[in-house]
């Protein structure tokens, strides 16, 4: 029986691990500029796991071998258990604390450098169980957002106020956000009621949205195309149905968007 | 002989009570208020509302559909205006018929549905999508329910008279109205601005006509006979 168990354990980890080095389940290309830096650290997370994983199990596996019919007595960790775990919580934080100085760099350059000057800003509202997405118009102004002027039915999801607000008459609402590929996107978000999360896998990046905080991210896609946006952060009842595009489009194809939205 | 007196004061029973209920319920004239609603200045632009999150209702719509705040035909005609007796004896009956409002194409049909107290309302979901039901009551009761598609009507109705905003949280676009009123003489206006309430005995009446942006507007109008008295509401019309 104990042989036929370590035969199983290390089946399942040769198998699962086979699985996450073949890529059988894996993201979606990567469309952003910052994407490669997140790969390269997701790898790097994943082998240090995986090595540590793949003989720890291999490990576990040979000793339920090697004692399944032995009368021997099993022998004791030098100094008993408090060194055991002392051991094993030092040499696992030490693994993590190498990760975390290793991807710093990367963490930094996304979500610590503030975005180009440049930058396309839109500011983007969660709600249950919808993105918008704003952009400022061609006065380059976004209007002020008065919660208590959100209307859904007449479409102002941000609560403009266009009858006493000139900057907020040109801003344009969209359900999708559009963007021009090869330029830097700094997005704003907000959350209307709770918590919500931007994910987009294809773009390597996720953030949540905190009600209270206005949170930035920037990133820059450099292909065209229609990707998928997902909220990551459960949040009632539709959560699985919140979702919206992220359309990324020649920068000729997104000036004539902005102009076909405009209000 | 027996079998004729039988029948003779049997028969003579029945014109008696028959007699009586016409004497009960005499023939009541009643009159008609008909009119228009439009609308002076310029209203807020409807825009195209975006299902992209809703492929299924995407699919239903081969052009934009647009908001349904403001609907209006030619002649600055006014629709989803509820136009309804507010005050005055207009004999109304409690009403028993159920009323139905669908959900279909990710939009509420129709857009503004008229109650009476008690009136069974029959919330139905045509989509292959699924909706969540939110009337968010203040007066009466608030709920909140989610139907998926294919299932069976959601049942409720509502104590006293309201208006309230109904609302999908999943497809933040939908938007729409259950009106709660006492009167049974009531009519929700088309993109022609029309509307007629008819059988109000001779009185004198309060007509209230709501709009869901623009308010309300009330006029007296008094009503003798089997007349119909032709009246008018003119809203007036902001951007923002």
């Amino acid at each position: 029986m104990g042989k036929l168990f370590a035969v199983v354990v290390t089946a399942i980890t040769l198998v699962s691990a086979a699985i996450f080095a073949m890529h059988v389940w894996w993201l979606p290309p990567d469309i952003s500029r910052l994407g490669a830096g997140i790969d390269h650290q997701l790898s790097e997370t994943m082998v240090a796991a995986g090595v540590l994983f793949v003989l720890a199990q291999l490990a576990l596996a040979g000793f339920v071998w090697r004692s399944a019919d032995s009368t021997r007595p099993i022998r004791r960790f030098p100094g008993g258990a408090t060194p055991m775990v002392l051991l094993a919580t030092a040499l696992v934080g030490v693994e993590i604390l190498v990760l975390t100085f290793v991807g710093t760099k990367v963490w930094g350059r996304i979500f610590l450098a503030p975005a180009a000057p440049g930058a396309l800003h839109v500011d983007v509202q969660a709600e249950q169980f919808a993105f918008y997405f704003r952009y400022a118009g061609p006065d380059g102004t976004f209007g002020g957002a008065h919660p208590e002027m959100i209307d859904e039915a007449a479409t102002n999801f941000f609560g403009l106020d266009p009858a006493n607000d000139t900057t907020a008459r040109d801003d344009v609402v969209a359900a999708t956000l559009a963007i021009p590929v090869n330029r830097e996107v700094a997005l704003t978000l907000r959350a209307k009621d709770v918590s919500h999360a931007f994910y987009v896998p294809d773009l390597r990046i996720q953030q949540d949205f905190v009600p209270g905080l206005v949170v930035p991210l920037h990133f820059t896609a450099t292909q065209t195309g229609k990707f998928e946006i997902v909220c990551t952060q459960l949040c009632g009842l539709g959560h699985y149905n919140m979702r919206a595009y992220v359309e990324v489009m020649t920068p000729e194809a997104f000036d004539q968007w902005l102009i076909d939205q405009a209000p | 002989m027996r079998s004729t007196l039988i029948a003779a004061a049997v028969l003579t029973g029945v014109v008696l009570v028959g007699s009586a209920m016409v004497r009960v319920a005499p023939p009541v004239p009643a009159g008609t208020i008909s009119g228009t609603v439009t609308y002076t200045g310029t209203p807020p632009k409807m825009r195209p509302i975006d299902m992209a999150k809703e492929p299924t209702c995407v699919s239903q719509h081969p052009t934009p559909v647009m908001t349904e705040t403001v609907v209006s035909g030619p002649n600055n005609t006014l629709g989803w205006v509820v136009v309804y007796i507010s005050a005055g004896a207009d004999g109304s009956t409690p009403a028993t018929a159920p009323v139905r409002y669908d959900q279909h194409g990710c939009l509420y049909i129709p857009h503004v549905v008229v109650l009476q107290p008690g009136q069974p309302l029959q919330v139905t979901n045509s989509d292959k999508a699924a909706h969540n039901i939110h009337p968010l009551a203040r007066v009466n009761a608030e709920w909140n329910k989610s139907q998926p598609p294919e299932t069976a009507p959601i049942q409720a109705s509502f104590d006293k008279p309201e208006f309230i905003p109904v609302k999908c949280n999943i497809h933040p676009w939908m938007h729409g109205y259950f009106v709660v009123l006492n009167t049974s003489h009531h009519a929700v206006t088309g993109p022609d601005g029309a509307f007629s309430l008819a059988g109000l005995p001779p009185g004198t009446y309060t007509v209230t006509a709501w709009h869901e942006r623009f308010g309300t507007l009330t006029q007296d109008v008094t009503i003798s006979g089997t007349e119909t008295k032709s009246i008018s509401f003119v809203f007036k019309a902001l951007p923002y």
